[in-house]
């Protein structure tokens, strides 16, 4: 049911973990729906110099959440603002209808990390 | 090394069965229904394979209908019923912890306008006579009850549910799914059952073909109209490979039963026993006792089931999960629900089913997957460790 793609971020998820002093945190989902969602960052000039991930849920809510951190790396703030959870689907090659709420955790949860860096930042 | 322990899901072709079948998929094509030679040589094997499997489950051979396989079945016992109960029976019971050929079907008549309850289970999945007997209505159409849970495998008291049943109004039909405990544990044929379900491939048989138990006086009528086969009430070309399959399979497995349990009982509970020891923070869902021979079921805190189930894969450990990913819906499975497992607990579920063919080698290979894929999720989980809204809390919670 799901792409090679898919399975080879689930088997080899990159970027898992929390990032040393993080200044953005993103949590998304419930566990009682199943996914949660939680990326932590290190943005420096706008910039987001680290990313991690950390995912309780399914195959594909791994893999969204793997390939998710894989796109936004060393982008700008913006850039990775205007991540769409469509542009997270084809970059997987596909989810099974039932699991696209799966790629909208994981644009939720990195826009989520950079709200949370911009209530930090000051002014 | 690759360990198959999903044989509630289905299991592989026994050798008998596939002998039984070869001659009836080449040589032997006629058509049952047809008069000349070939074709009746064709009727004597289903015949034959109606009167063996019929042997195997305590009926009469004229009780027994050949059907596509335990959904059909499941199908035509509760529609069949409805029918049956005209407008002065009106009400559908069923347990908490059915399948979803029942569930769904039940559900497809609720819609058509049928009422609908469900007779609940406690915590180990049991349906208590009492329970049953409080959702009884005087326009019960039909009851119908899992013989053993697919999920978990609690075996329930099918006998003392049935008997609850008739002393309440004897005209009640019941109705059990007996998918998972045909083959494998003997079924309580007791006169107060009227129809019972069975699927060959949950015992060594084929897959596409099943069985439906009619008590003989029961008028159900017929869910598939045509050329009138199976005396009139499951029209349909006769599968003739499939019944000897099926039969084939029936009679090994029950000619081995008691050997057979004892092995697969055996080898589920050295996986429990090694399972409970090796991870923390885990469970086992179900009756301890009152068990299918190879069912062992289990959550774990702050683990998906479904990553679960892909992570032993990789490992060569092929099982099964009912989490909300196994669905289409964002629920988990009715049945842990129906057993009182929190959302956010029963999301971490795992079945590994074994059978007589599995060995001693394997569960430790299988204990030691699941240690290892049970420590990689954790380890991906924001879940694991975290103080707050944590899942690990509920589930210490739920088993205080």
């Amino acid at each position: 049911m799901y792409s090679e793609r898919v399975m080879d971020h689930f088997n080899n998820p990159r970027n898992m973990g929390e990032v040393e002093n993080y200044n953005a945190k993103g949590t998304v989902g419930n566990a009682k729906c199943g996914d949660i969602m939680q990326i932590t960052m290190k943005i420096e000039d706008e910039t987001i110099q680290d990313v991690k991930f950390k995912t309780f849920g399914c195959g594909a809510a791994v893999a969204t959440s793997s390939i998710a951190t894989e796109m936004v790396m060393g982008k700008p703030v913006e850039e990775a603002l205007r991540l769409t959870n469509s542009a997270v689907v084809e970059a997987l090659e596909g989810l099974p209808p039932v699991k696209i709420h799966c790629s909208v955790l994981a644009e939720e949860a990195i826009k989520a990390a950079i709200e949370d860096y911009r209530s930090r930042a000051p002014g | 090394m690759f360990v198959y322990c999903d044989n509630a899901a289905t299991t592989p072709l026994c050798k008998q069965a596939l002998e039984a079948m070869m001659p009836w998929l080449e040589t032997g094509y006629g058509n049952a229904s047809s008069i000349y030679k070939l074709a009746r040589e064709a009727k004597r094997a289903l015949e034959d394979a109606r009167r063996t499997a019929a042997d195997c489950l305590g009926v009469a051979a004229e009780e027994l209908y050949f059907t596509s396989g335990g959904t059909e079945s499941d199908n035509w016992a509760l529609k069949g019923a409805c029918e049956l109960g005209g407008d002065a029976r009106r009400h559908i019971v069923i347990s908490a912890v059915e399948h979803h050929a029942v569930v769904n079907t039940a559900e497809y008549l609720q819609k058509k306008g049928y009422s609908l309850s469900e007779a609940p289970v406690n915590a180990s999945g049991t349906v208590k006579p009492d329970a049953l007997r409080s959702v009884l209505r005087p326009g019960t159409a039909i009851v119908s009850v899992i013989s053993a849970n697919n999920e978990i495998g609690t075996v329930q008291p099918i006998a003392e549910l049935a008997r609850t049943v008739k002393e309440f109004d004897k005209e009640i039909l019941f109705h059990t799914d007996a998918v998972q405990a045909a083959g494998h544990i003997p079924l309580d044929v007791t006169p107060d059952v009227d129809m019972f379900s069975l699927s060959a491939h949950k015992f060594g048989g084929p897959k596409g073909f099943g069985a439906l138990y009619i008590k003989s006086g029961v008028k159900l009528p017929p869910l598939l109209h045509g050329g009138g086969h199976e005396r009139g009430r499951r029209s349909s070309t006769e599968n003739v490979a499939g019944a000897a399959g099926l039969a084939a399979a029936l009679e090994y497995m029950t000619g081995n039963r008691e050997a057979f349990a004892e092995k697969a009982a055996a080898l589920r509970d050295k996986l429990i026993g090694g399972i409970l020891a090796a991870v923390p923070y885990c469970r086992v869902t179900g009756h301890r006792e009152r068990r299918l021979p190879g069912t062992a079921s289990f959550i774990f805190a702050a683990v998906e089931g479904e990553s679960l189930v892909l992570q032993l894969d990789t490992m060569g450990v092929a099982g099964s999960s009912g989490s909300a990913c196994a669905s289409a819906s964002l629920d988990p499975s009715h049945v842990l629900l129906a057993i009182g497992l929190p959302h956010e607990v029963a999301h971490g579920s795992l079945r590994l089913t074994v059978s007589h063919a599995n060995t001693d080698k394997e569960m430790d290979h299988v204990i030691q997957s699941v240690k290892t894929a049970v420590e990689r999720c954790r380890s991906m989980s924001p879940l694991w460790n975290a103080a707050e809204s944590c899942p690990v809390e509920g589930f210490l919670r739920f088993y205080e």
